[in-house]
């Protein structure tokens, strides 16, 4: 089994290791990413990529090439050096977009007990957001 | 922002603070909003809109005056500091007290104008952070690590990034040699950016 992950989730799928290509069934790839295949690209809500001309490269036999169109997309792909793990990133246009429309981006995270906070449970109130380490 | 949430347990328990405490051991937040150090802050309005973009959170530069024979920071050093935390506090107080109308906090051009931009070399040392820190949960230290000194690498303004995967004092503190030299070498740089606020030194 291979691990994709993403910030927001850890999904186990079947795929060769490899260090370059993550070849995944098409079912797999909506689960572990959020991104679908569809017959005008690879899309996610109202962005759809089209397959580039060398399409064998990003589609074959029912699988999507993810660490290509990641790539194809200048997201940062990382994958362990058994090709075992993986973990599909953000672009830089992306975030600064979202960062520049000034809507804050929405994360969750446990507290100490374990229980979960999303930054929207504080809508209609001022939010502090600030860090601290230990380090 | 602790990998380590045991390390920071003991701090927050002691601290026993009335605000919600969250873990990021994933560094999350570095990602998503372009954090670099702690503390930094970033003021949301009632709509989830950002009013104050990431930013040092009342901290001000001084560690390179530090003064080795007194073992302590030079006092007009500590006072400055005393004094920049307490401004913060100030306008952190004069926003929860009047939204909007705070002058502290800005209107959206003027926050956009204060957003720092991420860049295909820190996206690309986040993703590996958060792999390191994956293969870190499985026992693969040592390939860890060697994501660790890349992702050092490709966002070297980060020091949480750097603080967090570099060699820890017995007192859990990262503020041994390695770090003390990157401070030393920072040059024009600074530990912590000054942040705009009027009387802020």
């Amino acid at each position: 089994m291979t691990i994709v992950l993403t910030e927001t989730s850890n999904s186990e799928c079947v795929a060769a290791p490899s260090t370059t290509d993550l070849w995944l069934d098409a079912d797999a790839v909506t689960a572990a990413t959020g991104w679908t295949l569809k017959p005008e690209g690879f899309c996610k809500d109202d962005i759809c990529v089209p397959t580039p001309a060398d399409a064998e490269n990003y589609v074959a036999d029912g699988k999507v090439n993810v660490a290509s169109f990641w790539r194809l997309m200048d997201r940062p792909a990382a994958a362990s050096k058994d090709g075992d793990v993986w973990f599909l990133g953000e672009g830089a246009t992306e975030r600064n977009d979202a960062l520049l429309s000034l809507e804050a981006p929405d994360f969750t995270l446990p507290d100490f007990s374990g229980k979960l906070h999303s930054l929207t449970d504080f809508r209609r109130q001022r939010v502090l957001l600030i860090t601290w380490a230990s380090w | 922002m602790d990998a380590d949430v045991e390390a920071a347990r003991p701090w927050v328990a002691e601290a026993s603070p009335t605000f919600i405490t969250l873990i990021d051991q994933n560094h999350l937040l570095s990602s998503l909003y372009n954090m670099v150090n702690v503390p930094q802050a970033v003021w949301i309005d009632e709509q989830g809109r950002v009013v104050r973009p990431t930013e040092t959170g009342g901290s001000i530069d001084i560690l390179r005056e530090f003064d080795p024979e007194a073992g302590a920071f030079k006092p007009e050093a500590m006072a400055r500091a005393g004094a920049a935390k307490a401004l913060y506090m100030e306008a952190v107080e004069d926003w929860a007290r009047n939204g909007a109308d705070s002058r502290f906090a800005y209107d959206p051009d003027a926050a956009r104008q204060r957003v720092s931009r991420q860049t295909p070399e820190t996206m690309l040392a986040h993703a590996k952070f958060q792999l390191g820190r994956h293969l870190a949960s499985l026992g693969r230290v040592v390939e860890a690590e060697a994501l660790f000194t890349e992702c050092r690498e490709l966002h070297p303004d980060s020091w949480n990034i750097f603080r967090e995967t570099t060699e820890k004092m017995d007192t859990g503190i990262a503020a041994g040699e390695a770090f003390w030299g990157k401070v030393m070498g920072l040059g024009e740089k600074q530990y912590y950016a000054s942040i705009d606020m009027d009387g802020m030194p």
